[in-house]
């Protein structure tokens, strides 16, 4: 791991010749062919890669995009047409964008419950959770502002309503509103300044990858067992088992990708963006895209006044806070044993979240009345309970299950009676 | 996977629950599913379908709405040969100019002009038309659909229900009645149960029995007319559809082969490591 030194040994004269200068080449060795990973990684613990993968295509695509896209108001709307009927393949190009964003936050909220599951963001992993945090909050901005390029109805009126929630905050709210605008209301200068930060921040979100990949590499990854690793049989090299098993996740992951561009490229949009956008006139439901969904609904959840708290500045932050809870997870959780797997009762209440996540998406496209308002206020609860309440009790009170002393005495018991269950130490 | 699956069908109970609760007022009924040739990962467009919608669109539709983003030359796509299409394009003017004088002139339109608008601008096309605009129909097959609900929306995933605008196009054309309960409908508007956002909307039935004739021998009724201008309005928004399930296909094949094979790559190197 960090502490292991390196085994890279240039073949050629080249090689060492490089070697000596730049050990460029000793750095993709070590990070990506000898590294040792846990031997029991399971297929959940492949969407890192994934998502570094749609990161790519998202960066490919969006630049050949960008030189067919025009950011003006009044031909941005005819500008993507004009990439779906007349640019060559523009069709596919602007399908695969618009659905990698969506395949991108699918892989993302795997590989966060993932974390969440097996305690990965416990000690010494905290820093490489933050950063993972800002990955996704950078994500989260990204494609706010993607969506917003289109210039249809759901881009204009969903980009009013996601920057009225700034205003909202005490004293510098409508500053910050009118700076992110240019102006006071979304107009051109918001369609031109959302055009180069959405171009920008993908290469931020790459940067924050580049800390989130080297953090990793420092502690090593974690596993389904949530014990460190001890000894070498509890490892294999990166290449070539981590890459082969990566590989397959990544062409099953592709497929779920191309079934959506190639059969139903207009599932998770909406068919109101497909109207040009006008100002005069607002859709009859506004909503934001399926991913922001739990947190469109956890923002008119609160529809009630707490003390000097109004309900809409009350709404804004609970909705940010139920990010901002992420990042102190680390803190939150008390237990001192990692992986939800010798947690009966936190694997209760991990899956209770998870279903209460997806029901606040459903809610988030529900209108705000009557009986789902109601339910919204249950889901935020539990949602925020989760994290203050029963991460932090749950660790003190719950009696685990007996853990095994190493990865490989899990794995082995996994196996008993298996005919392949020999050990292969790592090289 | 197992409490994946579990986690699935507690989330499947709580919805059921509330499925109910939905609030959703128009449209007063849902467009029903119609066979279209264009659905399912082979569909194609049905050229004469097209070309007989076209035809609708043509006589019918095009008095009141545009389509401001189909050039003649797509008709192309429609079977017609470049000739056909210099011919259809020569039936239009279009406005160009300047000219040396520095004035605008109308000429005859070629393929590579747009369809020319039936309103100057939508005021004017709002004060022919009983004050609403009547929408370009460029897109409008993409732009209309009616919502699913759950969990016909999870299962829209799995049969690739994808024509959700054109049957709401059908139902619309189709579906003009008289109000059940005998409420007035405002003034100048027309009561139809599968309007997206109203009881009644301010275009009349716009088609009749025998108001277009065909040559091919299909019938000269609304229904025939509906299905296959809706036919054709899902061409105009979705031009490279054909392509798009045709390399759909080849991609899937390639990725069902290389995941094969990567699988078994991958089972042969896990081979002697217990995981």
């Amino acid at each position: 791991m960090s502490g292991g030194h390196s085994t890279y040994k240039p073949q050629s004269g080249l090689g060492r010749w490089v070697d000596a200068r730049l050990p460029l080449p000793r750095l993709i060795y070590d990070s990506f062919v000898a590294y040792p990973v846990p031997r029991n990684l399971n297929y959940a613990y492949t969407f890192g890669g994934i998502l570094t993968i749609m990161l790519v295509a998202q960066i490919l695509t969006g630049v050949v995009l960008a030189m067919h896209y025009a950011a003006n108001t009044e031909i941005a709307f005819l500008s993507v047409e004009k990439i779906m009927r007349d640019v060559n393949s523009g069709w596919l190009l602007r399908y695969l964008h618009a659905n990698g964003a969506s395949m991108f936050f699918v892989a993302v909220y795997i590989h966060i419950f993932r974390g969440l599951y097996y305690g990965s963001y416990k000690a010494p992993r905290e820093l490489l959770w933050i950063l993972g945090c800002i990955i996704y909050l950078l994500m989260m901005a990204t494609a706010f502002m993607g969506y917003v390029l289109p210039w249809g109805q759901m881009s204009f009126w969903g980009a009013t309503v996601i920057t009225s929630f700034f205003t909202a905050i005490p004293l510098v709210g409508t500053w910050i509103q009118e700076l992110l605008l240019g102006g006071f209301a979304v107009d051109n200068p918001t369609l031109n300044r959302f055009f180069s930060l959405h171009y920008l921040l993908p290469f931020m979100i790459a940067g924050v990858v580049v800390l989130h990949v080297w953090a990793l590499h420092v502690t090593g990854q974690s596993n389904p067992t949530g014990i460190e690793v001890k000894s070498k049989t509890d490892t294999v090299r990166f290449t070539p088992y981590a890459t082969v098993k990566d590989g397959f996740a990544m062409v099953l992951f592709l497929i779920l990708f191309a079934y959506f561009v190639f059969y139903i490229p207009n599932f998770l949009g909406h068919a109101d963006n497909y109207i040009e956008a006008d100002p005069l006139k607002t859709p009859a439901h506004i909503v934001p895209e399926w991913y922001f969904l739990p947190f469109y609904a956890i923002l008119r959840a609160i529809t009630f006044n707490i003390g000097p708290i109004d309900s809409k500045l009350g709404g804004v932050l609970a909705m940010f806070g139920a990010i901002a809870v992420l990042f102190v997870v680390p803190w939150l959780d008390t237990s001192k044993v990692r992986s939800a797997v010798y947690r009966p009762w936190y694997k209760l209440f991990f899956w209770l979240f998870v279903v209460d996540s997806i029901f606040l998406g459903w809610l988030g496209s529900r209108p705000a009345e009557g009986v789902y308002v109601a339910m919204a206020q249950g889901a935020t609860l539990y949602y925020f309970a989760f994290f203050v309440a029963i991460m932090p009790v749950l660790g003190l009170i719950e009696t685990p299950r007996r853990l095994p002393n190493s990865i490989t005495e899990a794995v082995l018991e996994r196996n008993k009676g298996g005919a392949a269950s020999t050990t292969q130490p790592a090289e | 996977m197992k409490l994946l699956l579990q986690g699935f069908a507690a989330l499947g109970l709580g919805l059921a629950i509330v499925a109910t609760a939905d609030a959703a007022e128009y449209p007063i009924k849902k467009p029903v599913e119609q066979d279209w040739s264009f659905e399912g990962p082979f569909g194609t467009y049905d050229i004469g379908q097209l070309q007989r919608g076209f035809k609708v669109y043509r006589e019918v539709c095009s008095s009141c709405h545009s389509l401001d983003l189909v050039a003649f030359r797509n008709l192309e796509d429609l079977g017609y040969s470049e000739e056909q299409v210099r011919a259809i394009a020569a039936e239009y003017e279009v406005e160009d100019g300047p000219d040396e004088a520095g004035d605008m002139f109308m000429r005859t339109a070629t393929p590579s002009d747009y369809f020319p608008a039936p309103f100057a601008n939508p005021q004017q096309a709002a004060a022919s038309n009983n004050g609403a605009v009547p929408p370009d129909f460029s897109l409008i097959a993409k732009a209309r659909a009616v919502e699913r609900g759950f969990p016909t929306f999870v299962f829209d995933i799995f049969t690739q229900y994808a024509e959700g605008g054109v049957d709401y196009i059908y139902a619309l054309l189709t579906g003009y009645d008289e109000d059940p309960h005998g409420h007035e409908v405002p003034e100048g508007t027309y009561y139809n149960p599968y309007f997206i956002s109203a009881a009644s909307l301010a275009m009349a039935p716009p088609l009749s029995d025998g108001m277009v004739t065909y040559d091919d021998g299909a019938p000269e009724t609304v229904d025939q007319y509906a299905r296959d201008v809706s036919a054709f309005l899902m061409w105009a928004a979705e031009p490279h559809m054909v392509e798009r399930k045709a390399t759909g296909f080849t991609v899937m094949v390639f990725l069902l082969l290389f995941g094969g094979l990567v699988y078994l790559t991958k089972r042969k190197i896990w081979a002697d490591v217990a995981h």
